[in-house]
């Protein structure tokens, strides 16, 4: 049987099995796109953030800067140690506090701090920080990153929940200008 | 031996495929390409079956768990009979088939198999090129260790600085907001199935072409390639002056396949699987993270691009680079193919060897990255403390509790990062390394908030004592009239 057009009734049934399968695909897809995004769309829903606690303020003496970890506020329970986070917490005057992400502005590397010389420096390609976080030489483009703090019952906490990197700082520290 | 025959002819007659393979088998191929300049696309087929025989091994123990991972590679060191050999091989087998396909690159540039008709033959050698590299990549991240862990935070870093999506990318690639559990699942699902059929996928089209299009033939100065007539030119050439493939040229891509497979079984028996380093716990910021081999360049050249230049130079170098290779053939598709003939392909090549040679050289002393225990586990070595006086050698106290050792070496030891400073004094007046440790500059830190007015006095009566014994420290001239009066300057100016 012919149709119009010159087209058979196979031919339409053979476009037809190729629609249906595209329709089927396109249905499919969502589900699956979706679920490929699901570390994006998490963001959007309220983010990754929340206020974690340092432990106790005695932890962290006046004009002194120590390690302190945190678990992360998203953790799975596969995550094994990768979800302990370590920051830097320096504590200015005994009022003001800064918190600084352990991750170098460069590439990420874990900054190590000097007590004798007030540094921060990052083992991987050389980047130092003075004691307020601020650029001091090296391959950054900026200061470290520093986390929101707050006080509750002497107690130090942070606004934390995500790796800091040099494209997404903005949203989640407080910027440093480098002090030249 | 009738049994196998009888068994081969049932076989066949439901195959069908015994005459294909043997028309592939004795396809004739050009007399001088039965080469051992043409043995490295076999070579780096041979590894890849490796590869994947080991990786399947090893999957056999692994546990793809960010809390798990790093003792499952323990286990397979330690706990399970030769597994340590099997991750060796695996190892070893990875960084020879990097290299292997690298060569095989060079010589097909050099010697202009990519010209037509092999245009997607090159084509899909380059995306068999990237994905090797992404092997290389993901591999390294499974052995999930410290280097693992802030290698893929370099990555991420990077991934960060794509204009808008950057945050989007980071989030997807370390699936959340962390390097956790997500993060080596989906590594460990690109390595283990993604980019491993891509792999074959993209090797089953490139043989294809290999065997459609016949090998490329031995170049020759002013045998010229022109689309209208190299067709013909090329089967004639075969017709005349072949050999079937097997048996006359497969015998050498044996030979160097077996000595290949010999050298990684020789390598990992004696050097030993990679790792792992310490546990991937952040936690532990005592470390210095260092990239596989084949990345040791890209982490020289990370630390050598001046800031500003950082950001457009990772995200563009890599397009261009990328779409360079793609067009190569369609820019120069024709003319000589003979390296004698095209001395700007050599010096490409020559180019890019150096600089990939003189970056990876770098990146394994890292001149640029500051020895962190020099201060308190490289002493000053003893000539430069011999008869100093109280104050100088109490500079040299400063200079090691300042940490300026994890910068500056003194006789070879300490830090690369600034200059070496056992003569210093030669370069420097007093007032000038006054100036330099209070105001820092040229990529050093300023020193002024962290050192007392006797800190800084002590160190630069040190540092001064840093010259020569033959050579007088440099001194200001203008300084040196005003403070002897027996001499003072003609005052006609003042």
């Amino acid at each position: 049987m012919t149709l119009p057009g010159g087209l058979t009734r196979r031919d339409v049934l053979m476009k037809l099995g190729i629609l249906f399968n595209g329709i089927i695909a396109a249905i499919l897809a969502v589900p699956i796109v979706r679920y490929l995004l699901s570390p994006v769309a998490r963001e959007r829903k309220g983010g990754y953030e929340s206020w974690v606690p340092l432990g106790s303020l005695d932890q962290f003496p006046s004009g002194q800067t120590r390690l302190a970890t945190y678990r992360n506020p998203v953790a799975n329970p596969t995550d094994g140690d990768t979800a302990d986070i370590p920051c830097w917490v320096r504590n200015v005057d005994g009022q003001t506090y800064q918190v600084f992400a352990i991750n170098c502005a460069h590439l990420g590397c874990p900054v190590r701090w000097f007590q004798q010389s007030s540094l921060f420096m990052c083992p991987c390609h050389g980047g130092v920080y003075y004691q307020d976080g601020s650029r001091a030489s090296g391959p950054p483009e900026r200061g470290l990153f520093e986390y929101h703090y707050r006080i509750e019952n002497g107690k130090l906490l942070i606004r934390a929940g995500e790796m800091p990197t040099p494209g997404h700082a903005s949203n989640i520290v407080r910027e440093i200008r480098p002090c030249v | 031996m009738r049994l196998i025959e009888s068994i081969g002819e049932w076989l066949d007659a439901r195959l069908q495929l015994g005459t294909s393979i043997r028309e592939t088998m004795e396809h004739p191929v050009p007399r001088e390409t039965a080469s051992w300049f043409y043995v490295f696309g076999s070579a780096a087929f041979i590894v890849f079956i490796l590869q994947i025989v080991t990786g399947i091994m090893l999957a056999l123990i692994y546990v793809p768990s960010a809390g798990e991972a790093w003792s499952s590679l323990q286990i397979l060191n330690h706990n399970v009979s030769l597994g340590w050999y099997i991750r060796a091989l695996h190892g070893w087998g990875s960084n020879f088939m990097v290299a292997i396909v690298l060569i095989h690159m060079v010589q097909v540039f050099l010697f202009g198999a990519y010209k037509y008709p092999r245009e997607l033959t090159w084509i899909v050698g380059v995306f068999l090129l990237i994905v090797t590299l992404g092997m290389a990549f993901t591999g390294q991240v499974l052995r999930f260790d410290q280097d693992a862990y802030w290698g893929l935070g370099i990555g991420a870093s990077i991934a960060s600085r794509v204009p808008v999506l950057g945050p989007w990318i980071v989030n997807l690639m370390l699936g959340g907001p962390i390097i956790a559990g997500a993060t080596l699942s989906r590594f460990f699902a690109l390595h283990v199935f993604v980019i491993p059929g891509l792999l074959i996928a993209f090797v089953a089209v490139h043989l294809l072409m290999v065997l459609k299009l016949g090998i490329n033939e031995w170049p020759m100065p002013g045998r010229v390639v022109r689309k209208a007539t190299y067709i013909k030119d090329y089967h004639e050439l075969t017709r005349k002056d072949g050999v079937p493939f097997v048996p006359g040229a497969i015998w050498k891509d044996m030979f160097f396949a077996a000595f290949i497979l010999l050298s990684i079984a020789v390598c990992a028996a004696y050097f030993g699987p990679f790792g792992p380093s310490g546990p991937p716990d952040p936690t532990i910021i005592q470390t210095s993270p260092r990239p596989d081999f084949f990345f040791l360049w890209l982490y020289a050249v990370l630390s050598f691009l001046p800031p500003s230049m950082e950001t457009p130079a990772l995200l563009i170098g890599p397009v261009v680079a990328i779409l360079g290779l793609l067009l190569l053939p369609f820019l120069f598709g024709e003319g000589e193919k003979s390296w004698r003939r095209r001395p700007i392909a050599v010096l490409t090549i020559l180019l890019v060897a150096v600089a990939l040679g003189t970056f990876t050289h770098l990146a394994q002393h890292t001149p640029w990255s500051p020895v962190m225990d020099a201060w308190s586990g490289e002493p000053i070595p003893h000539e430069f403390l011999h008869n100093r006086s109280a104050l100088e050698r109490q500079g040299a106290l400063v200079f090691q509790v300042k940490q300026c050792h994890n910068c500056h070496s003194l006789g070879d030891e300490g830090g690369k990062r600034g200059p070496a400073l056992d003569k210093v004094a030669v370069r420097l007046t007093q007032d000038q390394l006054i100036r330099q440790v209070i105001q820092g500059g040229g990529n050093m830190p300023a020193y002024g908030k962290n050192l007392s007015p006797a800190q800084t006095t002590a160190l630069v009566a040190f540092l001064e004592t840093l010259h020569p014994a033959g050579q007088s420290p440099a001194r200001n001239a203008s300084r040196a009239l005003a403070l002897e009066p027996d001499t003072a300057a003609p005052s006609s100016h003042q």
